[in-house]
């Protein structure tokens, strides 16, 4: 943006307000549909920065209503460490405002853009000023602030201040009136909150929409979001109007001192291979620089042999909120799988780190004869236009689906399945394709890092799917030997009026194998499920049965048995209830040892992580390993 | 094979009691030994029918598939193959009949024996018609459709419900609508007495029936004629075979043209392929097809539609259906293709109501060598 106001020196440089007054589309306020999305999106993205750098759990209530024909007012209330009172017009009214500006971090807002921009789109098509309420912690009183922009001189027209009083420990809330049109669906300020709610598991959220119906997402994780770390710059991460931007702001005095005291990975050693490469003198103050140094500076990075910036700076949503917040959100369609969060490690791009985790949803009421469904996530903020031009969709619609069990039309294209792909990419800089911050820029080494977490992914529910297969399997075998065969034998003798016969000799030609069955049966708490095994063979059968519920808890925590020479055509049952609110039972992982595989059909053989596997909810790294057990079946 | 049963009396219900439960009796027997329970039949498609020289109807032939309790689609028909046998026998000791569908839904509460779909119980009925090698009527089941109808100097004698023969003459003790064909016609129901025609003339649609009426084509031709109401049911097709057989009077068919048509024609002349067990039962092999033929629709010029992707590929399947080789049927599904066209019968009335008793049948059966 600030490149296009550098151009001739006689033009008076605009204001950036004044700019972007004439250039509404280009921060995403491109439509009345779009509008009232945009501005409780940079509200909350605010909201849940600010609780994250101070530690503190979400509460967010939001509230559309309806002031006129195109006319609506949207409110957003946190409970946020609050702004000091001489802040507020600076942070609401002053479009690039950034306190910190020389050092990046990832965070969900990055220039200081976004709720001004919504406050002075209010402005422009209503004539409205916003208001602003904040409280800080440890004061009696809130401050509230009528403000509109001074467009001219990008900065606040403070129209009121008083005290109030606001029954709140801490909180801000901002209130937007502007012109613009609600709608419901795949691209609404519902879908918004409901997609962040599965990332902010730890949220309280509550809305009113403006037909004032009430919505609630309660929180399921009690612990605030891990806070991410500020660095500073990486020279390869930063482009011309970045570096003159801050070699003008800068408090050094020489070049020299600017690289190896500004920018990550300089030491004083590099930053004197910098400047022989560039051939700048490094006792010139920063703010000296031309363009054409500034250029030759950005060609001696590239040439200089520098440490990649660190990793440890970034974060993650994390495998445990995101198996919660899937399981808090999309519960209601009864999914029969959620994949275990693949988090890919971190990798760099052009100096910026970065990195993506993903899960998957499947099976349920989610339609099969659909396009898997793909909810995208930058830095932890929904994206909900321009799927078409984002990488992460890119990634999903390159690869072969097919092997992993899913259809796909000519193995290209978002693959057909009752399936959700949540994908969160991260980074202290993502590439966006605009200002509007709707779709990640097609950088391919992002691309390569969704389609590695795709893969690992896709494995998952070939595993599942595999799994099922076997399943249903079992169970008609079992339908067989133990309900069709038993039947034709008791109808065939009673047509001829004669005594059953016995079956052992005809079962044990079809199934010489003990056959594991699960029955359940739903309860108020939970479900009574019962583990039958049935010997076939010939002969007596002992082994060691491993359950392994993959919803719920076992009542009273048994999930292993040792069964004792069970007798040929004879049968052995295990009950347990499984306790947790479960709506559509999966069926249980059943596994075994003690006894050869070939013996037995409905249970698998117990792995060997199973310890690992089944008692704790951690993340696991997803990749790598998980490649190498599984790479000959591809 | 299925070709060398010859038995035309509807049996005993203690005879077909121990018919059914020899079937049984083999399934038992095989658990008693060890050995999976399975059922042999022949195959019932389009691939698996051959021409028996000695009676030139199309029966199944080598070609078998068997149903093992090995598979769980095995073991299901079995169990339900052994309900409906129970229920037969029950209705055999009781005196009762049931109609196809009745017995569709009384599966419902036979639990693991349940149909998916009537057409799966009706399908299941035949087969044990070809594995018994009796017919449903021994079985005491029978079709709900309403048989077709007769109008022509042929007197029967049907057993009422009261259990006495009474006389009718088709031509002068019915209605308009004609004498109406119950659904048993075997010997112990309906006896064919005396004749004054000189053929059968079997006619696809209720228009064309009506019309044949209306201008009074019976009485100018001594004509018998027969609605087949489509495609004819079973014991349309037997009252055929039995006037061809016992009386003596050649059969000619006069339908639409198209695919459709040419299979109703096949059903009666040549045997249907889902029941060719009992094709020497029902299908008159010196039966005459009339028209509409494909070249009667160039010949008379007559107004067509144009044929549907269903018609083709119906036209297709017949061109490999081993019952139209011959260089007729050939030849005319052939033209047909090729004009891609198809005509009703009542197109003939392009040319007046009179045109097709007045000319067309007169020319045509004359072609024929029958008027």
């Amino acid at each position: 943006m600030s490149k296009t106001q550098l151009k001739g020196s006689e033009l008076k440089e605009a204001s950036i307000s004044e700019f972007f007054e004439k250039n509404k589309h280009i921060l995403g306020f491109d439509s009345l549909q779009k509008s009232l999305f945009m501005i409780v999106k940079e509200a909350i993205d605010n909201s849940l920065d600010a609780c994250e750098e101070y530690g503190i759990v979400p509460e967010i209530a939001v509230r559309v209503s309806k002031i006129g024909a195109d006319v609506y007012e949207a409110q957003i209330e946190d409970n946020g460490p609050g702004i000091d009172r001489k802040e507020v017009p600076k942070v609401f009214g002053q479009l690039l405002y950034g306190s910190r500006f020389h050092s990046i971090r990832q965070s969900r807002g990055q220039q200081g853009i976004g709720i001004t921009a919504a406050i002075l789109y209010g402005q422009i098509t209503t004539g409205k000023t916003a208001t602003v309420k904040s409280k800080k912690m440890g004061e009696d009183v809130a401050v509230e602030i009528e403000l509109g922009i001074n467009v001219k001189e990008n900065k606040a027209d403070v129209k009121g201040e008083k005290a109030v009083i606001w029954d709140t420990d801490h909180g801000t809330s901002v209130t937007v009136r502007a012109k613009g049109k609600y709608q419901a669906g795949r691209q609404s300020v519902f879908e918004y909150l409901k997609e962040s709610a599965v990332v902010n598991p730890n949220m309280n959220l509550t809305y009113i929409d403006p037909d004032n119906r009430k919505w609630t997402f309660r929180r399921v994780v009690e612990q605030p979001s891990p806070k991410s770390k500020e660095i500073k710059p990486h020279p390869l991460g930063l482009e011309l109007g970045e570096i003159r931007s801050i070699a003008q702001t800068s408090n050094e005095k020489t070049l020299a001192k600017f690289l190896s005291g500004e920018f990550n990975r300089v030491s004083e050693k590099v930053a004197g291979e910098i400047l022989q490469v560039s051939g700048i003198d490094g006792s010139k103050p920063p703010s000296e620089l031309t363009l054409e140094e500034i250029d030759s500076l950005m060609k001696a990075f590239k040439e200089v042999r520098m440490m990649p910036p660190p990793t440890d700076c970034l974060s993650p949503i994390g495998g445990e909120f995101l198996r919660k917040g899937l399981r808090n959100i999309y519960e209601e369609t009864h999914p029969s799988f959620y994949s275990k969060p693949v988090m890919r490690p971190v990798a760099v791009y052009s100096g910026n780190p970065f990195s993506v985790e993903a899960s998957i949803v499947y099976g349920g009421e989610l339609k099969s004869d659909e396009q898997v469904r793909v909810v995208r996530y930058a830095n932890k903020v929904p994206l909900l236009y321009q799927a078409g031009a984002c990488a992460i969709t890119k990634a999903i619609s390159e690869m072969d689906w097919r092997p992993y069990g899913l259809e796909q039309r000519q193995g290209s294209g978002v693959p057909y399945g009752p399936m959700i792909i949540l994908v969160h990419v991260y980074g202290t800089r993502i590439p966006y394709t605009s200002e509007s911050k709707e779709a990640v820029a097609n950088v391919e080494d992002i691309v390569e890092e969704v389609k590695l977490a795709m893969r690992s992914l896709g494995r998952g529910v070939r595993k599942y799917l595999r799994k099922q297969q076997k399943r249903v399997k079992a169970r008609e075998k079992f339908r067989l030997v133990q309900i069709l065969l038993p039947e034709i034998g008791r109808k065939s003798s009673s047509i001829l009026g004669e005594t059953e016969p016995s079956l052992d000799l005809v079962l044990s030609q079809i199934a010489n194998v003990v056959f594991v069955n699960e029955d359940t049966e739903p309860f108020e708490n939970g479900i009574h499920v019962r583990i039958s095994l049935h010997n076939f063979t010939s002969r007596p059968r002992s082994l060691t049965v491993y359950a392994d519920p993959p919803v719920g808890e076992i009542s009273g925590g048994v999930n292993t048995w040792e069964v004792k020479e069970i007798n040929p055509a004879e049968n052995y049952s295990i009950t347990y209830d499984v306790i947790g609110s479960i709506k559509d039972y999966p069926g249980t992982d059943i596994y075994f040892t003690g006894i050869d595989a070939v013996y037995v059909q409905g249970a698998e053989p117990l792995p060997a992580d199973w310890n690992m596997e089944s008692l704790t909810i951690e993340e696991e790294d997803g990749g790598d390993e998980e490649e190498e057990e599984d790479s000959d079946e591809l | 094979m299925a070709g060398t049963r010859k038995r035309r009396k509807i049996q005993m219900n203690s005879e077909t009691e121990q018919e059914l439960k020899g079937i049984v009796r083999n399934i038992l027997e095989s658990i008693n030994s060890g050995e999976i329970p399975e059922l042999h039949l022949p195959s019932r498609t389009r691939d698996n029918i051959v021409l028996d020289q000695l009676t030139s109807v199309w029966k199944y032939g080598e070609s078998t598939t068997r149903r093992s309790a090995k598979s769980l689609d095995g073991a299901e028909y079995l169990v339900k193959f052994l309900y409906v046998i129970d229920f037969i026998i029950e209705m055999l000791k009781t005196n009762k009949s049931s109609t196809l569908r009745e017995m569709y839904y009384i599966s419902e509460g036979w639990d693991l024996a349940k149909f998916g779909s009537q057409g799966e119980s009706d399908l299941l009925a035949e087969d044990l018609e070809v594995i018994s090698k009796l017919l449903r009527e021994d079985f005491k089941l029978r079709p709900e459709e309403n048989g077709a109808s007769i109008i022509g100097d042929i007197t029967i004698e049907e057993k009422n419900r009261k259990g006495d023969f009474k006389t009718i003459n088709c031509k002068d003790d019915v209605g308009d609508g004609g004498y109406t064909i119950p659904y048993n016609v075997e010997q112990e129901k309906l006896h064919l007495k005396t004749h004054g025609a000189n053929f059968v003339m079997a006619i696809e649609t209720g228009g064309m029936f009506d019309r044949l009426v209306e201008n009074g084509f019976d009485e100018r031709f001594n004509a018998v004629l027969v609605h087949l109401k489509g495609q004819p049911a079973r014991s349309t097709r037997r009252i055929l075979k039995r006037v061809n057989q016992e009386m003596g009077l050649p059969i000619y068919v006069f339908t639409d043209g198209d695919p459709w048509s040419f299979r109703i024609f096949g059903s009666i002349a040549y045997g249907a392929i889902k029941t060719a067990h009992i094709s020497d039962h029902l299908a008159v092999p010196t039966a005459e097809y009339v028209g509409i033929t494909a070249s009667d629709i160039l010949n008379y010029n007559l107004p067509t539609d144009k044929l549907t992707d269903k018609d083709v590929n119906a036209l297709q399947s017949e061109l490999k259906d081993p019952r139209f080789q011959t260089e007729f049927w050939k030849a005319e599904i052939e033209t047909m293709l090729s004009i891609s066209k198809k005509a009703e019968q009542q197109s003939l009335a392009k040319y007046g109501l009179d045109y097709v008793t007045e000319k067309y049948l007169p020319d045509k059966l004359g072609e024929l060598g029958a008027a």
